[in-house]
C-alpha cells in the first residue's frame, strides 16, 4: 500500500516534468518505493502505474531493465561490491570474497537472519576510491579494505542490536 | 541520524584523496575546492555566476548575444568531455534556435564508464559550476528547460545537486526572468538506477522519458528529435563545467591553456596500479609521464605494463607507447586509442591481460541492452571465449574466432556499445597475443573443431 506521504514524494518528482509526461518520474517513484519497502512488488508497480497513468507492463519493463531495482525482497542491508576492472586491480575481488567468508554466504545470497544481501555489481563510478561498495542503493562506501569491511559489518550488526 | 546511518557515514568519501590533493596543474573546475565550500555563497566568492551576469548584461556590460556565446565556445576549442570529443561550440550551433516549440537541454552525468569518476567530484564539490554552465548553454541555444541525468549509483551526489538547485532558484539564478532579464531557465535533476547504456545519449533520453534505456537510431539526431521528440542538446557534466571559465576569460585564453584543437584543462581519473589514484585536472597536451607522476607513479616495486587511456572501451596501449604520448585527443588517437572520458586505468607488470579482458568482456555482456543481435549475442561470445582461454580450456583457433566475433560486432549495432565491447578485445589481441597463446594449451584433438 502506498501511503499519502509516499505520494507526496512522488508528486515532487512528477512536478519536474511536463504535465503530459508524468511517466518520466517512474524511475524516481520506483526508487522511492524500494527505499521504503525494500523492494518493488507487483502491487507497487500497479500502484505506480495507476498514479502515473501508464500501463503496468511499462512500469515492469523499467523495473526489470535497470540493475538496482530489487524484484524480490532482500536483506535489510544490500551490499553491492564493485568488481569491475579498476576495482579488481585494487582488491575489489578480494573485498567480495572477504564478505562471502565473513557473512558465510555466496554473492547473490542473503544471510539467514535476513540482515545482509551480498551482490557483485558493475561500475559504481567511484573508481579512484576502490575498493568501493554501495549499501542500500544510496550509501557509497569508499576504500573498503578488509578491516573497514569488518568494521562496517560489525557496526551495522551492533546498530541493529545483534553485536 | 540513525545508528546505522552513522556507521555508514564513516565510510563516505571525503574527496581528500581524489580531489583536494593539490596535485592539479592550473585547475579551473577543481580550483580552490575543499569539500566544505560547495554552496552558492562559496561559489560566488570564487567568481561563480559572474559569467552568467556577463552574458545577461548584469555586470555593468552590454551582455552577449546568443551568437557571441556560441562563437566564444567555438573559439575556445572545447571538445565534449564525455568521450566523443566533439567540438561543443559546433554542437551548440546545430540547435535550431528558431524552432517555435519547446526545446531541451540535457546534461549527461550518467558516469558509468569503468575508470571514470570525475563528474562525481565536480557535482559533489562544485555543483554550481555545472548549473551555471547549463544556464549559459540554455541561453545560447534559446532553451528554457534542462535536466541533469545523474548516475543512479551516486545518490548522495544527486541529493547534493538537488540542494544546489534549490540554492540557485532561491538566489534568482534559475527560474523565470533570471536576474531580472527576459531569459528564463528551469533545471531539474533526474537519477538513473543502474544501467551503463544510459550514458549513451539517446538511451539517456529514453530513460528520461521513463522507459527502458535502449538507444535510438540516428538520424534523426537529438538536435532535431530529442527528449519528447523535441530538439535537444546533450553535453557531459565536465563540458558544461568548463563553460563559465570560457565566458569569463574568453575563448582564446581557454585554447591557450591546452594545445591547438585541444583547448583547456581536462580532468583525468587515474585508477588501478598507481600509488595515488584520483582525479587530476591538467591542461590538455600534458605528457602522460607527468600525469603518472602526479598520481604517485606506478605501485611501489612495479613497472608500468599498460594503460587503458580513456575508459574501459578505449583500446589498451603498452607502456612504451603511452609513455611517448601527451594527454590530449589528437595524441592518444594517433597512438591508436581514444582519450574518451579521460579515465586512465593503469596496469603494472604483475597483471594478466587475459584476466583483465575477461572482466571487461563480462561487463559488456552484462550491460548490452539486448536490442541488436550482434551486440546481445556477440558480447556473450566474447566473454565465453576469453573465459575459456583463461580457464585453460582454450583452443588454438580461439584467438582468431575472438577477433572475428569482435570485427563482426563493430559497425553493426545501433549504438557504440558494440564497438566499445569489441575494441578492447582487438587491442588486447594486437598487443598481448602472446599472453593469450600461452594460456591456450596444446590442442586437444577431440576438442578441435568449431567454437
Amino acid at each position: 500500500m502506498i501511503t499519502e506521504a509516499t505520494k507526496a514524494r512522488f508528486a515532487r518528482e512528477v512536478a519536474k516534468y511536463p504535465a503530459e509526461q508524468k511517466q518520466s518520474a517512474v524511475m524516481a517513484c520506483l526508487a522511492i518505493v524500494q527505499q521504503e519497502q525494500g523492494y518493488v512488488s507487483q502491487e507497487s508497480e500497479a500502484e505506480i502505474a495507476a498514479y502515473l497513468g501508464m500501463p503496468e507492463i511499462a512500469v515492469h519493463e523499467v523495473t526489470t531493465f535497470y540493475n538496482m531495482y530489487n524484484q524480490q525482497p532482500v536483506g535489510k542491508y544490500k551490499l553491492n561490491v564493485c568488481t569491475n576492472l579498476p576495482c579488481l586491480l585494487r582488491d575489489g575481488g578480494k573485498a567480495l570474497e572477504h564478505l562471502e567468508h565473513k557473512l558465510g554466504i555466496a554473492a547473490g545470497e542473503t544471510t539467514q537472519d535476513g540482515m545482509f544481501t551480498l551482490q557483485q555489481c558493475e561500475c559504481l563510478g567511484a573508481c579512484a576510491d576502490a575498493p568501493v561498495m554501495l549499501v542500500n542503493d544510496r550509501n557509497m562506501c569508499s576504500f573498503m579494505s578488509t578491516d573497514k569491511l569488518d568494521q562496517l559489518v560489525e557496526g551495522l550488526r551492533a546498530a541493529e542490536g545483534q553485536a | 541520524m540513525s545508528a546505522a546511518a552513522q556507521v555508514l557515514s564513516q565510510f563516505q568519501a571525503t574527496g581528500v584523496e581524489t580531489c583536494f590533493h593539490d596535485r592539479h596543474i592550473e585547475p579551473q573546475i577543481y580550483a580552490g575546492l575543499d569539500g566544505k565550500n560547495w554552496s552558492l555563497k562559496d561559489y560566488e566568492a570564487r567568481g561563480g555566476y559572474q559569467a552568467l551576469r556577463k552574458i545577461l548584461g548584469k555586470d555593468g556590460g552590454e551582455g552577449l548575444t546568443q551568437d557571441q556565446v556560441i562563437a566564444t565556445v567555438k573559439e575556445s576549442g572545447l571538445r565534449g568531455r564525455g568521450g566523443a570529443g566533439f567540438p561543443t561550440g559546433l554542437k551548440w550551433s546545430f540547435m535550431p534556435r528558431q524552432f517555435p516549440g519547446q526545446k531541451y537541454l540535457a546534461c549527461n552525468s550518467d558516469e558509468g564508464e569503468p575508470g571514470t569518476c570525475k563528474d562525481r567530484d565536480i557535482l559533489m564539490y562544485n555543483p554550481h559550476i555545472v548549473i551555471e554552465g547549463m544556464i549559459i548553454g540554455g541561453y545560447a541555444m534559446g532553451i528554457n528547460v534542462g535536466y541533469n541525468y545523474i548516475h543512479g549509483e551516486i545518490f548522495q551526489v544527486y541529493e547534493r545537486f538537488e540542494a544546489a538547485l534549490e540554492e540557485a532558484r532561491a538566489a534568482g539564478y534559475l527560474g523565470d526572468n533570471i536576474l531580472g532579464s527576459n531569459f528564463s531557465f528551469q533545471l531539474h535533476a533526474h537519477h538513473g538506477f543502474g544501467a551503463y547504456i544510459c550514458g549513451e545519449e539517446t538511451a539517456l533520453l529514453e530513460s528520461l522519458e521513463g522507459k527502458k534505456g535502449q538507444p535510438r537510431f540516428k538520424p534523426p539526431f537529438p538536435a532535431s528529435f530529442g527528449l519528447y521528440g523535441k530538439p535537444t542538446t546533450i553535453n557531459n557534466t565536465e563540458t558544461f563545467a568548463a563553460v563559465p571559465w570560457i565566458i569569463r576569460n574568453g575563448g582564446a585564453a581557454y585554447l591557450a591553456c591546452g594545445k591547438p584543437n585541444n583547448g583547456g584543462t581536462k580532468i583525468f581519473s587515474v585508477s588501478g596500479d598507481v600509488e595515488r589514484p584520483g582525479n587530476y585536472e591538467i591542461p590538455l597536451g600534458t605528457p602522460f609521464a607527468t600525469l603518472l607522476e602526479l598520481a604517485g607513479g606506478v605501485r611501489k616495486g612495479r613497472q608500468l605494463k599498460a594503460v587503458i587511456p580513456g575508459g574501459s572501451s578505449s583500446p589498451v596501449l603498452p607502456a612504451s607507447i603511452i609513455m611517448e604520448c601527451t594527454m590530449d585527443y589528437d595524441s592518444i588517437a594517433k597512438a591508436g586509442s581514444m582519450l574518451g572520458s579521460g579515465a586512465v586505468i593503469v596496469m603494472d607488470d604483475s597483471r594478466c591481460m587475459v584476466e583483465s579482458l575477461k572482466r571487461l568482456s563480462y561487463f559488456y555482456m552484462h550491460e548490452s541492452c539486448g536490442q541488436c543481435t550482434p551486440c546481445r549475442e556477440g558480447t556473450g561470445w566474447l566473454w565465453r571465449l576469453v573465459d575459456r582461454i583463461h580457464r585453460g580450456d582454450g583452443r588454438a583457433s580461439d584467438m582468431d574466432v575472438l577477433d572475428n566475433v569482435a570485427a563482426n560486432i563493430m559497425g553493426r549495432t545501433i549504438c557504440a556499445l558494440g564497438d566499445a565491447a569489441a575494441m578492447p578485445v582487438r587491442a588486447m589481441l594486437k598487443h598481448y597475443r602472446h599472453e593469450f597463446a600461452a594460456m591456450i594449451r596444446t590442442p586437444n584433438p577431440q576438442g578441435a573443431g568449431s567454437a
